[in-house]
């Protein structure tokens, strides 16, 4: 049976005794999307992933895979793969051995497992290592061995824990192109667990902001960035002020803010607390009157025209139509 | 607006040197200070007592005092006694018998340590009670056995309270069987310490990539968790090895003099003094045990594995 989605999750919860680590969540994952669950460290995203996988058991609600539910079933009948946060590449067993894993369990010949194993690593230019132990590689490398492992075995999702944490900051901008094109060139969906809310807006096609276990909210990149729902959302993905409005709480981007004088349009005042050169703009960090932290995001031309020192007292002003209300705390 | 500056006219502190007042050693002398004291051990306790038994095993003697000569004679009269190989093969049974006994209850025990029990308070009261029997003496827990296993012990009284058998077992003590229960007991523990350590240096992502990778839990074992713990089966292979090879009171006490062990036959030439052939008995077993052990690391690089 076929499906729009790849992924459904339907009132799915985790309960570890009392403490409830996902409550209640529900999702849909359309066909070949690149999804990336985001949340500070403790938020479920972890434990939702690994519950898709089937490593952990849900405590209730339904898990379903294009349309199947799998809720019950083992990790191998799901039609998912996982690449572990650790890479988790069996030390003993080459990167030959390692990628031909899954092919041995099913039984599959030596020559033709090897034979396969050396095509996937291959895919992922890892062809001159295949007599190689983990111990030999560098961390990117060990990586590529991870992904072959886990695309072997031709998965509908792939599911990746922090696939990018490990790596060094040049590497991970790199991988993160890589693996995108991958999920674009193979055609499946990629569920991703993240922390980095620039790695989730770089690489998702849907973001899925979790906090406290429950999914705070979901959809394109540029909708949560365009119109954040709450001041967590707000302020957990950054460049965004959170401030007092008419109706409550407003939240503004950052770069659409702008240091003035008041005006006809809404503004707050305050003290600069700081001055972060950061290349095309200029961050400047203000303490407000009513006690809040705000920074307006100016283009380095802009702000070297009218440059402002921390201790100055400042002004920040933005247009009314780039407000928009947040829902209550 | 100048945004540059520059590190040039800062003076960064040096790397400061020690200059100590006393000499600096020569290399060879700081690795001969650093070996010496092991060096110093191993030589005085181990190289010179075996130099001398092999001097010794070659001695003649009679029934007054020892002669140096150099004879093979002692030598050969071990080698060409039927009852040298017989106490040879008999303690090389007990051996693989407790060693696959002991292997294969160590090991579930390490396993059912280390990936079973959740909470680390737990593992560690349960890790105790394995191990203070230890802290009591060999011999006491030997014969500890011997009301327990005895005509009229404790588990014969089980068994016919039970109804299981009317009539007291009499394999039960002073029989081989005796000797393996008792060996059992005093090393597996020998067996469950380097398992469970190996063990314990296992990720648990590992085994969750072995699931995910479709391996049953059979295949987890045989392909992943047994190769990871090779070191530890290895150490505890050669610690109760040797110790059973070595043994003397267990066979004496629980065999109730039925069987020989190489040691006893030692003691029976020491006590009659005859030093010659104890020394060349003692230098068969050492070389013994010596070929035995260098067959198990051709299986597992011990050394090796102990630097990782």
């Amino acid at each position: 049976m076929d499906s729009r989605f790849d992924v459904e999750l339907v009132s799915v919860s985790k309960r570890y005794g009392t403490t409830l680590a996902v409550d209640n969540i529900s999702l849909r994952i359309p066909a070949a999307s690149y999804c990336c669950l985001l949340g500070p460290s403790g938020c479920g995203k972890t434990t939702t992933l690994r519950m898709i996988a089937g490593h952990e058991a849900i405590s209730s609600g339904d898990i379903l895979i294009r349309g199947e539910n799998v809720s019950d079933l083992a990790p191998i009948r799901r039609g998912t793969a996982m690449m572990f946060q650790s890479y988790a590449l069996f030390p003993h067993l080459t990167c030959l051995d390692n990628v031909a894993f899954s092919l041995k369990m099913r039984g599959v010949g030596k020559a033709e497992r090897h034979a396969k194993a050396r095509e996937f690593l291959g895919l992922v230019q890892m062809g001159d290592f295949v007599q190689r132990l983990p111990a030999q590689l560098s961390g990117g490398q060990q990586q590529r061995v991870a992904l072959a492992r886990a695309l072997i075995m031709r998965p509908k999702v792939l599911l990746l824990d922090e696939p990018l944490s490990a790596l060094d900051p040049f590497l991970r901008i790199k991988v993160r192109e890589e693996l995108k094109r991958l999920q674009r060139e193979l055609g499946i969906t990629f569920i991703h667990v993240t922390h980095s809310q620039d790695e989730a807006m770089a690489m998702a096609d849907m973001m899925v902001v979790m906090q406290d276990g429950h999914i705070r909210q979901a959809g394109s990149p540029r909708e949560v960035f365009e119109r954040p729902v709450s001041p967590f959302i707000a302020r957990f993905i950054g460049s965004h002020n959170v401030l007092n409005g008419p109706d409550g709480l407003i939240a503004v981007r950052a770069d659409r803010c702008r240091l003035g004088t008041p005006g006809d349009g809404p503004f707050v005042n305050g003290r600069v607390t700081a001055v972060e050169y950061q290349g095309a703009m200029v961050r400047v960090a203000m303490a407000t009157d009513p006690g809040t932290e705000a920074s307006a995001l100016v283009p380095d031309r802009e702000f070297y025209a009218d440059p402002v020192a921390p201790g100055d007292p400042a002004t920040l002003t933005w247009a009314e139509q780039d407000a928009h209300t947040l829902m209550d705390a | 607006m100048s945004t540059t500056t520059s590190l040039g006219h800062i003076d960064m502190p040096r790397p400061r040197r020690f200059a100590l007042p006393i000499p600096r050693l020569p290399g060879w002398a700081v690795s001969w200070l650093q070996v010496g004291p092991l060096m110093l051990i191993l030589s005085v306790l181990f190289a010179l007592p075996t130099i001398l038994f092999l001097v010794v095993s070659f001695y003649d003697y009679d029934r007054i005092g020892i002669y140096p000569a150099f004879i093979l004679d002692n030598y050969r009269d071990l080698l060409t006694t039927p009852a040298t190989w017989r106490v040879y093969l008999s303690s090389l049974k007990f051996a693989v018998i407790v060693w696959g006994v002991t292997l294969f209850l160590g090991f579930s025990v390490a396993h059912f340590l280390v990936f079973h029990i959740r909470s680390s308070m737990l593992r560690t009261v349960l890790f105790l009670l394995c191990a203070i029997p230890f802290w009591t003496s060999g011999i006491i827990r030997a014969i500890a056995w011997i009301p327990f296993l005895g005509r009229n012990g404790a588990f014969n009284q089980i068994l016919m309270a039970l109804g299981a058998t009317h009539k007291p077992l009499d394999f039960l003590l002073f029989s081989d069987f005796a000797v393996i229960v008792t060996y059992v007991h005093l090393f597996t523990l020998l067996m469950i310490g380097p398992i469970a350590n190996s063990l314990a240096k296992i990720d648990p992502a590992l085994i969750e990539a072995a699931r995910d990778a479709g391996a049953s839990r059979w295949r987890t074992m045989v392909d992943v968790i047994i190769p990871l713990s090779k070191t530890g089966i290895a150490l505890g292979s050669l610690l109760v090895f040797t110790q059973v090879m070595g043994d003397y009171f267990v066979v004496k006490t629980m065999s109730g003099g039925q069987s020989a062990s190489i040691v006893s036959m030692l003691s029976t030439e020491i006590t009659a003094m005859q030093y010659p052939p104890a020394s060349a008995n003692a230098m068969v077993l050492v070389l013994f045990v010596a070929i035995m052990v260098a067959c198990m690391m051709r299986v597992v690089d011990v050394r090796k594995e102990l630097v990782k």
